[in-house]
C-alpha cells in the first residue's frame, strides 16, 4: 500500500494543483480565458426571493368544457345525430342521444380514430372518458388527457411569466417548471420581491365590452363592479376586442387632461373590429375590463380606426407602467397562486457569509491544532489531506457551479471535522500494527489494508445519508447534501492519494527512527 | 491499549437509554414537536429595528394588532433582531407583506425586514411528508446496506443504535420546545449516517476479532473491541465536535438549531455504537458460529 510509481506522484500532484487552481478562481482574479467558472451563492448567501406558484387550473377546464359542448353540437349535427339536454355538471358533460343513434355515437367517440375524442397513441387513452348510462352520455377528463391540459397551460403560463420577469429586469432570474401545476421563480439579488409578486399575481385578462343600456342584468350581461370603488355596472358580455390583439402598450402622459394614461396599438384584425365596433357604438360607454373589474367606461365619442387607443383610470405612473407591462408581456391562461415564499436581504445574506466563513476558518484551525497535538508530524500529513480535500471540494463545486448555501458551508465545515476520521482509522490501526510489527514499512502497509474496509463502510453510510438528502430535500437542504456528498469523496481521494503518498515518503525516509506514530 | 470496562456497565446505561427513549416518547406523543413555518405553514419574518428601546413585547402588541393569529416573537441574535412567527400566510395577496411592514413602521419606528418565509398549508403538508419519507428512506437505505455487509444480529443492533440516537435528539427538541424545521431534518439524516458510521467501525472489529480469538465470549470480546477503537471513537468525536462547536458559536443564528441538532446527535451516536450496539450482539449471544454460519452460505 505505501508503493506509489513515479507517474502516480505526478497525477496526484497535477490533479491537486489543477483543483486548487479551480478553488482560488472564486476568490481572486485570475486569467479568465482558461478558466471562468465560478461557484453560484444560493438566495439565502446573496439575497433574494424564491417564489413558488400554482396554477389555478379549474377556470381553464370549466372554459374547456364549455368549447367543448359548443363542439360536440356543432360535430354532430354534421353527423345528422340529433343530441339534447347538454349540460355542465362539475367537470362532467352530459347528454342525451336517441335509442337508434346510441350505437352510432358509442362509435364516434370510443374510435381510436374519433377526430372528436382525440385518442393519444403515446398514453394509449383518450381525452375523455365516455361512460355510457342508458340514452345518457357523461364525459370526464381521462387522467392523460388532464396531464396534457395542465401542461399546456403550464407551457403557457410559464413563458408569461417569463417576459413579466424578464421586463421588469433582474438579473439572471431562474424560472423552472415543477410537476405540472406549478412554477418555481428564483430571483437573485432581488431586494423588495412586492413589485415582482402584484405582477406575477395577476391574470391580465383585458377586455372590452360596451355598457349595456338596460339596468337589469339579463341574459347576455353581466354585473362587473369598478376597480377603484364600488359602484357596478351592467355590461354586455359581448367581447369588442380582447389583450390578445394588443402589440404594444406604453404608459404616458394625456396633454390634455394632464393625467397619467396607458397608450396601446393593436394588431390589424384587432384594429378593424375595434374600428367597427366603435362606429356603430358612438354615444355608448365602452368598458374597459381587466380581470373582471372595469377600469373605465369612456363614452365613445367618434369611430377609433387608427389602430390605436388610450386608457384611463386613475393610474399613477407606477401603476400605468405595471398595467402596460401586463398588456406587453400578455394574459395568463390562468390565475397563478403564490403558495409558498422565501426572501433574504442582501445584508443578511452577507452576514450569514460572514458567519459561515469565520465558523469555518475557526473549525479548521481547531481541528488542525487538535490533529498536530495528537499525531506530530502525522498530524502534519492529516492536515494537508484536509487543505488538499477542502481544495478539491471547493474545486468540483467550481467545475459544475454549484450553487453554495449556508447549510451548504456547514456541510463544508461538517467534511473538515469528519474528514480526519479516516487518517485517524488508519494511524490508530497503525500504531496497534507497530506493536506486533518492527519493521515499520509493513506495518505501515498492514494498517492502511487492514483499516480500508471500515473506512468504506464508514463513509459509503454517510454517502447514503447525503444521497437521500439530495433526491427529497429542497433548495438550501439541498446544498448541504451536495458538499456533504462531493466532500465524502474528496476526502477518500485525499486520505488514499494525498495523505498516503505523504506518509510514504516520511515513512521510507524515516525508517531508522524508534517510534514513527 | 486502553482497558475499561465498558462491559460492566451494559445493564446500567441500557437502564438509562431505556428511561431516556421512554421520556422522549412520550414528550413526543403528548407534547409534540414545535414546527417551524417549513412544516406548520404560516409566516416567519426576521426584522431588525433601528431603535434599541423596542422589546419583544412591544413588537407582539404591534403584530396582535393585525389579526394575524396566534403570533410569537423572539430575540434572534443581538437586540435590535427578532424573529416573528404567525400562523396566517396570505401569499396571494402582493401587498400582504408590505402592508405589516408599514404598520410596523407607523407603531414602533423604522424596521427592516431582513428575511420573510411564507409557507403555504399545501407546501407545509408535502415538505413534512417529504422529511418523514427522506428520513424513514435512509434508514431503510441503512438497513439494506448493513443487512448485506453484516449478519443480521449486527444489523438489528445498529438499527437500535440509530432509533436511540434520532428519537432522544427529537425528544430534547420536543422538551425544550426547539423548532424543527427542513434543516432539522437535514441534520438527522446526517446523525443517521454518523451513528451508523460509529458503530460500523466497532462492528468491524467485533467481527475480525470473532475471527481472531476462537475461544473469548462475545460479552469480553465487545469490551476488547470497543477498547480497541476507543482512541479513534474519541478523536473523531471531538474533531467532529469541534467543527460543530464552531458552527453553533460563530455560524450565525440560523444555523443554531441546526448544529444544536448535530451536537446531540454525534454525542448520543457515539455513546450509542458503545452502549447500544454492543449489547445487542451480547443479547443476542453473538458467537464464533454465527459468523462462521453465514461465511459458510
Amino acid at each position: 500500500m505505501l508503493y506509489f510509481s513515479k507517474l502516480r506522484i505526478i497525477s496526484v500532484i497535477i490533479f491537486t494543483i489543477i483543483f486548487s487552481y479551480f478553488a482560488l478562481s472564486n476568490f481572486t482574479k485570475l486569467d479568465d480565458r482558461f478558466f471562468s467558472k465560478n461557484i453560484n451563492l444560493g438566495l439565502d448567501l446573496q439575497g433574494g426571493s424564491y417564489l413558488l406558484l400554482e396554477i389555478d387550473n379549474r377556470p381553464v377546464i370549466t372554459q374547456r368544457l364549455q368549447a367543448k359542448i359548443i363542439e360536440l353540437k356543432r360535430y354532430f349535427k354534421e353527423k345528422e345525430v340529433s343530441l339534447k339536454n347538454f349540460s355542465l355538471n362539475g367537470d362532467t358533460i352530459t347528454f342525451e342521444a336517441q335509442e337508434q343513434d346510441l350505437e352510432q355515437v358509442s362509435k364516434l367517440l370510443k374510435d381510436k380514430e374519433s377526430d372528436i375524442n382525440q385518442y393519444y397513441q403515446s398514453y394509449k387513452s383518450h381525452e375523455f372518458d365516455v361512460i355510457e348510462n342508458n340514452n345518457l352520455f357523461n364525459l370526464n377528463y381521462s387522467r392523460y388527457g388532464l396531464v396534457l391540459l395542465k401542461n399546456a397551460s403550464l407551457d403557457q403560463a410559464i413563458e408569461i411569466v417569463r417576459r413579466r420577469v424578464d421586463e421588469v429586469g433582474t438579473n439572471e432570474p431562474n424560472i423552472l417548471k415543477r410537476g405540472n401545476d406549478r412554477i418555481l421563480v428564483e430571483l437573485p439579488g432581488l431586494d423588495d420581491p412586492n413589485r415582482i409578486k402584484s405582477l406575477l399575481g395577476r391574470t391580465a385578462n383585458l377586455t372590452f365590452q360596451f355598457i349595456s343600456q338596460n339596468s337589469e342584468e339579463s341574459f347576455g350581461t353581466e354585473k362587473l363592479s369598478f376597480e377603484d370603488d364600488n359602484r357596478e355596472a351592467i355590461v354586455s358580455k359581448r367581447i369588442i376586442l380582447s389583450g390578445d390583439n394588443l402589440v404594444d402598450a406604453k404608459p404616458t402622459m394625456n396633454s390634455q387632461t394632464n393625467e397619467t394614461v396607458v397608450s396601446f396599438s393593436l394588431d390589424r384584425v384587432g384594429a378593424k373590429k375595434f374600428g367597427k365596433a366603435t362606429s356603430t357604438g358612438v354615444g355608448k360607454q365602452l368598458a374597459i375590463i381587466l380581470d373582471g373589474k372595469i377600469i373605465s367606461a369612456p363614452t365613445v365619442r367618434e369611430p377609433i380606426v387608427g389602430g390605436s387607443g388610450q386608457i384611463s383610470g386613475n393610474f399613477t405612473f407606477q401603476s400605468a407602467t405595471d398595467l402596460a407591462l401586463l398588456l406587453r408581456s400578455g394574459a395568463l391562461p390562468a390565475p397563478l397562486n403564490i403558495i409558498e415564499e422565501r426572501t433574504v436581504g442582501p445584508d443578511l445574506g452577507q452576514d450569514s457569509i460572514d458567519a459561515g466563513v469565520l465558523s469555518l476558518i475557526i473549525g479548521f484551525l481547531l481541528v488542525i491544532i487538535f490533529m498536530i497535538y495528537k499525531y506530530r508530524a502525522f498530524g502534519l500529513i492529516a492536515n494537508l489531506a484536509l487543505i488538499t480535500n477542502l481544495f478539491l471540494l471547493i474545486g468540483i463545486l467550481t467545475i459544475f457551479e454549484a450553487t453554495l448555501t449556508l447549510p451548504g458551508i456547514a456541510g463544508i465545515i461538517l467534511t473538515v471535522g469528519m474528514a480526519v476520521d479516516a487518517n485517524v482509522l488508519i494511524f490508530e490501526r497503525i500504531k496497534e500494527e507497530t506493536k506486533s510489527e518492527k519493521n515499520p514499512i509493513i506495518a505501515f502497509d498492514a494498517g492502511y489494508t487492514k483499516s480500508r474496509t471500515t473506512i468504506l463502510d464508514a463513509n459509503i453510510t454517510t454517502l447514503i445519508a447525503a444521497f437521500i438528502l439530495f433526491f427529497m430535500g429542497s433548495g438550501p437542504v439541498k446544498g448541504f447534501s451536495v458538499t456533504l456528498g462531493v466532500g465524502i469523496l474528496t476526502t477518500l481521494f485525499s486520505v488514499y492519494f494525498v495523505a498516503r503518498l505523504l506518509t510514504s515518503l516520511y515513512v521510507i525516509k524515516n525508517k531508522e527512527k524508534e517510534q514513527l506514530l | 491499549m486502553n482497558n475499561i470496562s465498558f462491559n460492566k456497565f451494559y445493564r446500567k446505561f441500557n437502564i438509562l437509554s431505556l428511561v431516556l427513549i421512554i421520556t422522549s416518547l412520550i414528550f413526543l406523543i403528548i407534547k409534540g414537536l414545535n414546527y417551524g413555518v417549513d412544516f406548520k405553514g404560516g409566516t416567519l419574518i426576521e426584522l431588525r429595528t433601528n431603535d434599541k428601546t423596542n422589546n419583544i413585547s412591544m413588537i407582539r402588541d404591534s403584530f396582535n394588532q393585525m389579526n394575524l393569529g396566534d403570533v410569537s416573537v423572539k430575540k434572534f441574535g443581538n437586540e435590535t433582531d427578532f424573529i416573528v412567527k404567525f400562523e396566517k400566510q396570505n401569499s396571494n395577496d402582493p401587498e400582504f407583506i408590505k402592508n405589516i411592514q408599514n404598520k410596523l413602521s407607523s407603531s414602533i419606528g423604522d424596521v427592516d425586514f431582513r428575511r420573510v418565509e411564507n409557507v403555504g398549508p399545501k407546501v407545509s403538508s408535502e415538505l413534512l411528508k417529504s422529511g418523514i419519507i427522506a428520513i424513514s428512506l435512509s434508514l431503510a437505505a441503512m438497513l439494506l446496506y448493513i443487512w448485506i455487509r453484516f449478519e443480521w444480529q449486527f444489523s438489528l443492533g445498529a438499527i437500535l443504535a440509530i432509533f436511540h440516537d434520532v428519537i432522544i435528539t427529537l425528544g430534547i427538541f420536543s422538551i425544550f420546545s426547539l423548532e424543527i424545521n427542513l434543516s432539522i431534518v437535514a441534520a438527522v439524516l446526517t446523525i443517521v449516517g454518523y451513528s451508523m458510521n460509529d458503530t460500523v467501525v466497532i462492528f468491524d472489529r467485533v467481527r475480525e476479532n470473532l475471527r481472531k480469538y476462537s475461544d473469548i465470549k462475545i460479552y469480553e470480546l465487545t469490551n476488547i473491541s470497543i477498547n480497541e477503537t476507543l482512541s479513534r471513537t474519541i478523536i473523531t468525536s471531538v474533531t467532529t465536535l469541534l467543527a460543530l462547536l464552531s458552527i453553533y458559536l460563530f455560524g450565525g443564528e440560523i444555523l443554531k438549531g441546526f448544529s444544536l441538532a448535530m451536537i446531540l446527535g454525534v454525542i448520543f451516536g457515539t455513546y450509542s455504537s458503545i452502549y447500544i450496539a454492543n449489547p445487542v450482539l451480547v443479547a443476542l449471544n453473538v458467537s464464533q458460529r454465527t459468523i462462521v454460519k453465514e461465511e459458510k452460505d
